[in-house]
């Protein structure tokens, strides 16, 4: 219990399941100590806090885009660009009639937005490097816009800034415009972070394999937060306009976009205190050590490749105490399953999975070849088999990674769409993966909360705001997601970081992540795989029990006794085709299965 | 028109091709596609200005040496940008390592010889100003060359073939004793050498400018998303089509439009054919 005990605490709220908001003290220290620059200083240090407070509107976004959805935008000084042309063309009226410097940010941000989904595209679709050259490709092309587009930019002439109205066009004013914008962005993307977005972004980050079947759908949360970081840039991009006061394409050298970058980076990955001491160290490093001022982009450089190098964590990293506590060494996994009413609440199941005559070849290998396969509502369904007998690619075709070359997979009648893997957990389907797939570095809560995925209905505008369905929904995710650790018997590991636990114990977690989503059916891929005699021993009853309560379960397993001890039916397959299936005893006993599988 | 948007097409399209290369050529070995590409490129051109124009080399020893720094350069990325972190492939590290690299040179050269374009010395006599100037068919020729020498390379010697071993499939490469690190340490220097040539033929044209690294680094990186990862066919194809319709966006719709035309076209590709016009479908993910 002493594990527990120290996370509670460390958790800080009474209950112990809310959102942590005492990880938002820091970051409002930071803001009152920057709200008290302008007395104990003078206008240059002022115009300087304003410059960080302007560059964090911008990075507060990026980091949800580079921190935690791990999609690398290094080409961002374009959106700023952008933003800072647009507000400054719109407010100076050389286009269109003069628009008030409010509705000319406005428009900032909407124009950041609709380029900001614009240069992600390829994200959606295409693996890292292709969205980091392609935000590159119009970082270079903004700028030679700019300088070419003469009559409305004023190419390298330049034009004025939009110039904020009284009081915010003093130094003070502005100082504290830009501060509580910034503060408020910082609220924002706190709120995010700990939303059922922000786990999304960092599963599909570094499991994306499982984001998908959690029914996360990469492309629709990627294009929100592009949508979202490209407003915010904008945004930063006007008010960057107005501190300038005017604007030349000098003004946005690819320098800045490696500014942004990598003060994300030295902050460190899903962090958001990070990324605000990274940005505001960049910020003030120059005016500490001018005389390397020529070459400090040279240094950022060097920064970022040490950081890639020796601390891939950063800041963040650093400020991690929690994590470097050791865990208690005995730890045993002990289920509760009477608390699986409660988890799997009731859901009853529509019917039941049918495969019949599925084909599916690897190039010339059939590895399916014509199998058919029932799971039927509260019973356990073994799949065994030699290893390449295809178990797993079934389990894969049922869970939508694969689309069979014929046959069918339908779901109480109904065909399940090939192909679409993140339809399943809306269908009720959930799996668990041969090698667990969890987000390391989340906590095992948020790695479980993951599952509840498509039991959110809050926007994601609700979610920026915190509104009260928001607030609602999050508090029973984290209330069910406690509740099925406590069934798995992992409760005490609630607020460990999960690449920190033992093997048996991913295990475990993956299946109260499936739980999560409440699902009808469950398709278990060896779960048994590296566990302990009596942990196995554990498994079984506790899949028994979800059986109990109505949940179909497939079992992909190799453990021959757990299989005979639970399973009402099994299904033996050899080279992708089905050698026999019936009940355990039938099994056992069927000769073709003795002599190819079983042995003796 | 139609000849010049030819030549001047086919110029920079050869030069696009041969940074394409280079950047198949460190994937190949590697995995790993990296920023210093368009960089190498950058590097040929001020390099070549350096020694030939300002410290006065002959005209072939001030080649031979931008060749050898450009070597060195792709040695030292092997070393210090993708070995460390080639063991997490799936993370994107190199991304960001070789980016890194890519910045540190960039701003080097930006503080050590200048922000400022500077002339690039002429080969073969002064400038005729028509489109049988050396600015035009240098570098188509020695993207053939090139070429030419690299598929002698692939498949008349064992090394070249090693070479394709190592793309092919790492780990049987591996089993079969192939000296894996050595090979890759010789595509990176390989890749530099093509990075240089395509600088330094493109001297006349680009000129040597700082600016041309992130600039070659996007054109370069095109017709490798057209062709498919790996594929130089598909590069050189890729290339040379990109030049063309660089130029021809150029000449009809003028210089802004003609780098949104190609940002355009880049994307919609993209989205239309992901793996590239000839590349290979994606691997098994689960």
């Amino acid at each position: 219990m002493s594990v527990a005990q120290a996370v509670d605490g460390a958790a800080g709220t009474s209950r112990g399941i809310g959102v942590p908001w005492r990880q938002m003290l820091p970051l409002a220290a930071v803001f009152a100590a920057a709200a008290f620059i302008p007395f104990v200083s003078n206008d240059y240090w002022v115009l300087i806090a304003t410059r960080a407070a302007i560059y964090w509107v911008l990075v507060s976004g990026l980091n949800l885009m580079i921190g935690f959805a791990g999609q690398l935008a290094i080409g961002y000084v374009a959106l700023l660009a952008l933003g800072a042309y647009t507000a400054s063309v719109l407010a100076a009226g050389n286009v269109l009639p003069p628009l008030h410097p409010f509705a000319a940010l406005g428009a900032a941000g909407l124009a950041g937005a609709i380029f900001g989904l614009i240069v992600g595209l390829p994200a959606l679709r295409l693996r890292t490097f292709y969205f980091a050259i392609s935000t590159l490709g119009f970082a270079t092309i903004v700028t030679q816009i700019a300088l070419a587009w003469q009559s409305v930019t004023g190419g390298g002439i330049g034009l004025p800034g939009p110039e904020l109205p009284a009081p915010f066009n003093t130094h003070w004013g502005f100082y504290y415009f830009c501060l509580v914008f910034a503060a408020f962005c910082t609220w924002i993307t706190f709120n995010i972070a700990h939303s059922r977005f922000g786990r999304a972004l960092i599963a599909v980050r570094d499991a994306d394999v499982m984001a998908e079947a959690s029914g996360i759908s990469k492309p629709r949360l990627l294009a929100t937060v592009f949508v979202f970081c490209g407003a915010l840039a904008a945004i930063a991009g006007g008010l960057f306009a107005t501190l300038q006061t005017y604007i030349t394409p000098d003004a946005f050298t690819f320098d800045l976009s490696v500014l942004f970058f990598i003060a994300v980076l030295i902050g460190g990955r899903g962090s958001i205190l990070g990324p605000l001491i990274g940005i505001i160290i960049l910020t003030l490093l120059p005016e500490f050590a001018a005389p390397l001022a020529a070459w400090s982009t040279f240094l950022y450089a060097a920064l970022l490749l040490v950081i890639v190098l020796v601390a891939p964590g950063g800041i963040a990293a650093l400020l991690d105490f929690q994590s470097r506590k050791p865990l208690e060494s005995n730890r045993a996994i002990v289920p509760q399953p009477a608390l699986l009413d409660h988890v799997l609440g009731g859901s009853k199941a529509r019917g039941e999975i049918a495969l019949r005559g599925v084909v599916l070849s690897f190039g010339g290998v059939r590895a399916v070849d014509g199998a058919d396969l029932d799971v039927r509502p509260g019973e356990i369904h073994g799949l065994i088999g030699p290893n390449g007998s295809g178990k797993t690619t079934i389990l894969n075709v049922i869970s939508g990674y694969y689309r069979p070359e014929s046959g069918s997979v339908t779901l109480g009648g109904a065909p399940l769409e090939p192909g679409r893997p993140v339809s399943r957990a809306g269908s009720g389907i959930a799996r668990t993966f041969q090698t667990p797939r969890l987000v390391g570095e989340a906590s095992v809560l948020e790695n479980v909360m993951i599952g509840g995925m498509i039991r959110g209905r809050a926007s994601f505008p609700e979610a920026l705001l915190w509104l009260p369905r928001q607030a609602a929904e999050e508090g029973m995710l984290r209330a069910r997601a406690s509740e099925a650790l406590r069934a798995v018997g992992l409760e005490s590991l609630a607020h460990v970081r999960a690449d920190r636990l033992q093997h048996s114990e991913l295990r475990f977690i993956e299946i109260a992540r499936a739980l999560m989503a409440q699902p009808q059916f469950l398709l278990l891929d060896e779960p048994a795989a590296g566990l302990a005699a009596d942990e196995i021993l554990r498994l079984g009853q506790f899949i028994q029990e979800v059986a109990r309560r109505g949940v179909g379960v497939l079992l992909v397993e190799h453990h021959a006794d757990l299989i005979f001890d639970i399973c009402h039916h099994v299904t033996v397959l050899n080279l992708g085709r089905v050698l026999a299936s019936g009940t355990p005893a039938e099994i056992r006993v069927h000769k073709e299965v003795v002599s190819a599988y079983l042995g003796g | 028109m139609l000849t010049s948007i030819l030549a001047s097409g086919l110029a920079v399209g050869a030069i696009y091709a041969l940074i394409g290369i280079a950047y198949n050529t460190m994937f190949s070995a590697s995995r790993v596609m990296s920023f210093t590409a368009g960089q190498l490129g950058m590097l040929g051109g001020v390099l070549g200005s350096l020694f030939v124009l300002r410290l006065g080399l002959p005209f072939v020893v001030g080649l031979l040496v931008t060749l050898a720094c450009c070597a060195l350069v792709g040695i030292l990325t092997e070393i210090v940008a993708v070995r460390p972190v080639l063991k997490s492939l799936d993370q994107h590290l190199y991304v960001l390592s070789t980016l890194a690299l890519a910045l540190m040179i960039q701003h080097a050269v930006a503080v050590l010889w200048s922000t400022e374009p500077h002339p690039f010395p002429r080969v073969f006599g002064p400038a005729s100003g028509g489109i049988t100037d050396e600015k035009f068919w240098l570098p188509i020729l020695t993207c053939i060359a090139a070429i030419v020498a690299l598929e002698l390379l692939y498949r008349r010697t064992l090394v070249g073939r090693a070479f394709l071993a190592i793309a092919e499939d790492n780990f049987a490469a591996r089993a079969l004793g192939l000296p894996e690190r050595d090979l890759r340490i010789a595509s990176y220097a390989l890749a530099g050498m093509i990075g240089a040539l395509a600088g330094f033929a493109g001297g006349a044209l680009l000129l040597a400018f700082v600016g041309n690294g992130p600039l070659l680094n996007f054109y370069g990186f095109v017709p490798v998303a057209l062709g498919g990862l790996g594929n130089n066919r598909g590069a050189i194809v890729g290339g040379f089509a990109l030049g063309i319709f660089q130029q021809a966006a150029n000449f009809l719709v003028g210089g802004i439009f003609s780098s949104v035309a190609v940002f355009v076209l880049f994307i919609i590709v993209l989205l239309a054919a992901p793996q590239g016009l000839f590349g290979a479908p994606a691997t098994r993910r689960v």
